[in-house]
């Protein structure tokens, strides 16, 4: 199962990643529909959120929207979902995002697209 | 639809719509159903409603009010039924937001009637196009009616071949309308059973397709017989079906404010059910241990409040039944998932014996009352009851309650085998509970005495048995006709009011003020246990009026809710609730705005009760197994608590009385207090000594319509 790592020491804080991720999945730059958050504490310390595809909320889900894909990928599907967002408040990481623009929640699926465009190469994608 | 189908079914009448859109929580019309005449029609929701009756049990009243007589029956044609979800139900982003109420007069109350309960036909309903569904009239032969929202169809149908107990109909229904998987998603029906024909006990089943399971599940609407009424007017089902359900299909006001507090309560249940209820694991069944643990577990038709055997129907052992791991919840986004229930249960007994089947719960009033005030403990004698009371269409806490008072008068010779055709219904007997359960829903032998509830069971056992009418009313644990749920509530006097003085009848949705007043000591005066009997029943009411389950009001706090400055009110939910509310509906609201709504509705079926015949100090009146110790062996089971009492409540030695002197002091002082509680709480909610609402209160909620004014009026 791949998954995407991070190393704080690595990120400089550029934010590219939101950038991309937004521009992927949703044709428009903005970090509130980025699938993986990065956080600045104030004092130096950045730290990111995103999916590690650990699953617990395929569990929570009243629908069977969310589920592990053959790759070992937990992913959404939207034709199922019906936007309770159990998902986002069960996520142990904070990594299930949703946006007012739509109903549904939205996550990292390990695309890799933010791991091309890291200038720092703080992000990967590795096998768990 | 299939020509074996086709040939099951017979359309006697038909009506075609198209579904108004959801705006801010409301369709904007009802639909009116009458089987007399099989005449359907839309009806339009008026501001009034909107204002006033916000929705639900509020609109259930409404319509009821305009559909009945002063002096209709509960099985005239006349009398309604009616479904309503409200202005909130149907959003997924918050838990226990899917509730349906249904409102009908009731057989056994012979007044209003009204229940809460889960599953998915109110939100359905709602997205098929109707805020409410009214049901007058009886159809000739046994019929459905099947709403079909996607292709704007309505149907009145005989349909011979459909079964009528529960678990079989909703997989008949499923086969007849919903072949693919995916069409049973968006699904719901409502059905009894046989037993909702030949008992007046009768309950109604609100499915849910479940998805894991691959199954429907239900949800009871349990008191007062609603299922009676329902098989009286020949129906076997109700169905609707509706499009997918999306995040955004009530058209909530300000979807962001609804998202952000659902989220947030999603993350809360996450953080701190596991330390505080273990609903998501147990559901209510972690009361079983608590009330045993404070005596007010009823044990032996609530003589006593606790049992050496409660371990064997805790929630230990539940926990083991209960199939985990499932999002249990009765509507979508219902993350404290408190619906649990047992898989591949074995039936043992009567028609369906053999069979392997899903059984919903128990829940905590299902083990209560069908378990320990029964002396069962038996876990699977109680699945048994569980499993039959759903299917026949009867209501577990009213089959418990009047089979503990069988009970009673059996164990004090007021019954014999003779009476009861062989039956041994000591405490304790499961198995001849299980077979009393089997007669009454077919209406047979001494079941048929037994299912028409406690209040005509006194009638019947004095009559014709010689029994002393004082001592059936002292233990038949019924109060306006409606059998008692499950809690002792002798040391409570808050929670006494709390059972008594309810529009319906003795159920703990209006008010459960035990802890607060008997544990905790916070409603030491009259006027703060008639502050507490304003207050909670009203802002109680309010969840049924939007379409809410209590539960996550509750039954998980905040962190920090003990330091806050009201810890019972749970403040930063009540917070939640004006978000969602002003968030769904556009209309901003207060915490205060929510009591006055549910006063105004409140107030208006207290009014109702009048017009029937009922609504005043008279009809609340409790018995005294409620209060106090009615027998010698009770007294003394807790004479040591008694006996302080005589001593520094009353100033009275006990060691020179003897047991019946302290106990007519004991029950002449209870009494007393009761009736000073009634007046302090009629005082505090605006009625008058005898428990009028003045015609003053009738203003100030803007519901003195010269209709209910010209009721009030009589009994000012």
């Amino acid at each position: 199962m791949k998954a995407l790592e991070y190393d704080p020491e690595l990120c400089v804080g550029c934010y590219v990643c939101e950038e991309v991720c937004s521009e992927t999945w949703f044709k428009i730059t903005d970090a509130k529909k980025s699938s993986i958050r990065i956080h600045d504490d104030g004092q130096g310390n950045l730290n990111a959120i995103f999916c590690n595809q650990c699953g617990e909320c395929i569990e929570v889900c009243p629908t069977q929207a969310l589920y592990r894909d053959r790759k070992g990928i937990v992913r959404l599907r939207k034709k199922l979902c019906v936007g309770c967002l159990s998902c986002v408040g069960f996520c142990p990481y904070g990594a299930m995002f949703y946006h007012p623009d739509q109903t549904e929640p939205f996550k990292c699926i390990s695309c890799g697209k933010c791991v091309e465009e890291c200038p720092a190469e703080a992000l990967a994608i590795n096998e768990q | 639809m299939s020509e074996k189908n086709q040939a099951s079914r017979r359309v006697l009448s038909e009506y075609t719509y198209e579904a108004l859109p959801v705006e801010r929580g409301y369709t904007g019309q009802t639909l009116y159903v009458n089987l007399s005449d099989n005449s359907i029609a839309a009806r339009p929701v008026t501001d009034v409603m909107k204002e006033k009756f916000i929705g639900g049990r509020g609109f259930g009243l409404w319509l009821l009010w305009h559909g009945v007589k002063d002096d209709t029956k509960w099985n005239d044609p006349e009398n309604e039924i009616v479904i309503s979800s409200g202005p909130i139900g149907g959003i997924t982003q918050y838990p226990g937001c899917g509730k349906s109420l249904v409102v009908a007069i009731s057989p056994t109350t012979h007044s209003v009637m009204d229940c809460n309960v889960g599953g998915h036909y109110g939100p359905l309903l709602k997205f098929a196009g109707w805020d409410a569904i009214e049901i007058q009239g009886k159809a000739e032969k046994d019929v459905i009616v099947v709403i079909d929202g996607p292709n704007g169809r309505i149907t009145i149908e005989e349909a011979p071949d459909a079964p009528v107990d529960t678990h079989l109909i909703g997989h008949w229904l499923i086969e007849q309308l919903a072949e693919k998987e995916e069409d049973r998603y968006f699904m719901s029906t409502v059905s009894a059973g046989t037993g909702s024909e030949n008992t007046l006990i009768g309950c109604l089943n609100f499915s849910l397709y479940d998805r894991k399971r691959k199954a429907p599940r239900y949800k009871q609407a349990g008191r007062g017989g609603i299922g009676t009424v329902f098989r009286d007017k020949r129906i076997k089902a109700l169905v609707v079906k509706s499009d997918p359900v999306k995040g955004d299909s009530n058209h909530p006001a300000d979807p962001v404010r609804i998202a952000r507090i659902g989220a947030k309560m999603h993350k809360e249940i996450r953080d701190h059910d596991d330390e505080q209820n273990r609903m998501r694991r147990q559901g209510t069944s972690y009361l079983v241990q608590i009330m045993d643990d404070y005596d007010l577990l009823p044990v032996h038709n609530y003589k006593y409040g606790s049992h050496l055997d409660t371990p064997k129907i805790n929630s230990d052992v539940w926990l083991q039944r209960f199939t985990q791991g499932l999002p249990d919840g009765c509507w979508y986004g219902c993350t404290l998932a408190c619906a649990h229930a047992v898989d591949g249960y074995t039936v043992r007994t009567g028609p369906y014996k053999g069979q392997k089947v899903i059984v919903d719960g128990p829940e905590y009033e299902t083990i209560g009352g069908c378990g320990s005030n029964c002396g069962i403990f038996d876990p699977d004698d109680i699945l048994e009851i569980n499993f039959y009371c759903d299917t026949y269409g009867m209501d577990t806490i009213s089959f418990g309650t009047s089979t503990a008072f069988v009970m009673e008068c059996y164990e004090a010779g007021i019954l014999d085998k003779e009476k009861t055709g062989g039956l041994e219904l000591n405490f304790g007997n499961g198995e001849a509970a299980i077979e009393l359960l089997h007669q009454m829903a077919c209406g047979e032998g001494f079941g048929k005495i037994a299912s028409q509830g406690i209040r005509r069971m006194k009638q019947v056992f004095a009559e014709e048995y010689g029994a002393d009418p004082a001592f059936l009313q002292d233990i038949g644990m019924e109060a306006k006709g409606l059998e008692y749920s499950e809690y002792v509530t002798k040391e409570s006097l808050a929670q006494q009011g709390g059972y008594g003085l309810t529009n319906k009848g003795p159920q703990h949705d209006e008010a459960w003020l035990i802890f607060m007043d008997q544990v905790s000591n916070l409603l030491p005066t009259f006027e703060d246990k008639a502050e507490a009997l304003h207050y909670f029943p009203m802002f109680r009411t309010w969840f049924g009026l939007c379409g809410l389950c209590k539960l996550p009001w509750n039954d998980v706090v905040p962190p920090d809710n003990a330091q806050t400055d009201e810890p019972a009110k749970i403040p930063e939910h009540v917070q939640n609730y004006v978000d969602l509310f002003s968030g769904v509906t556009g209309r901003e609201i207060t915490k205060e705005d929510i009591v006055t709504m549910s006063e105004t509705v409140y107030n208006f079926q207290r009014a109702f009760n009048l017009r029937l015949g009922f609504g005043r100090r008279e009809h609340d009146a409790i018995p005294y197994r409620s209060m106090g110790p009615v027998t010698v062996e009770e007294y003394e089971s807790r004479a040591e608590r008694y006996d302080k009492q005589l001593r520094e409540i009353l100033g009275l030695e006990p060691t020179g009385m003897s047991i019946q002197e302290r106990m007519a002091a004991l029950r002449k002082y209870r009494e007393e207090q009761y009736q000073k509680l009634c007046s302090a709480v009629y005082k505090r909610r605006g009625w008058t000594s005898d428990g009028v609402p003045t015609l003053e209160t009738l203003k100030r909620l803007g519901i003195d319509f010269p209709e209910v004014v010209a009721i009030v009026e009589k009994h000012l």
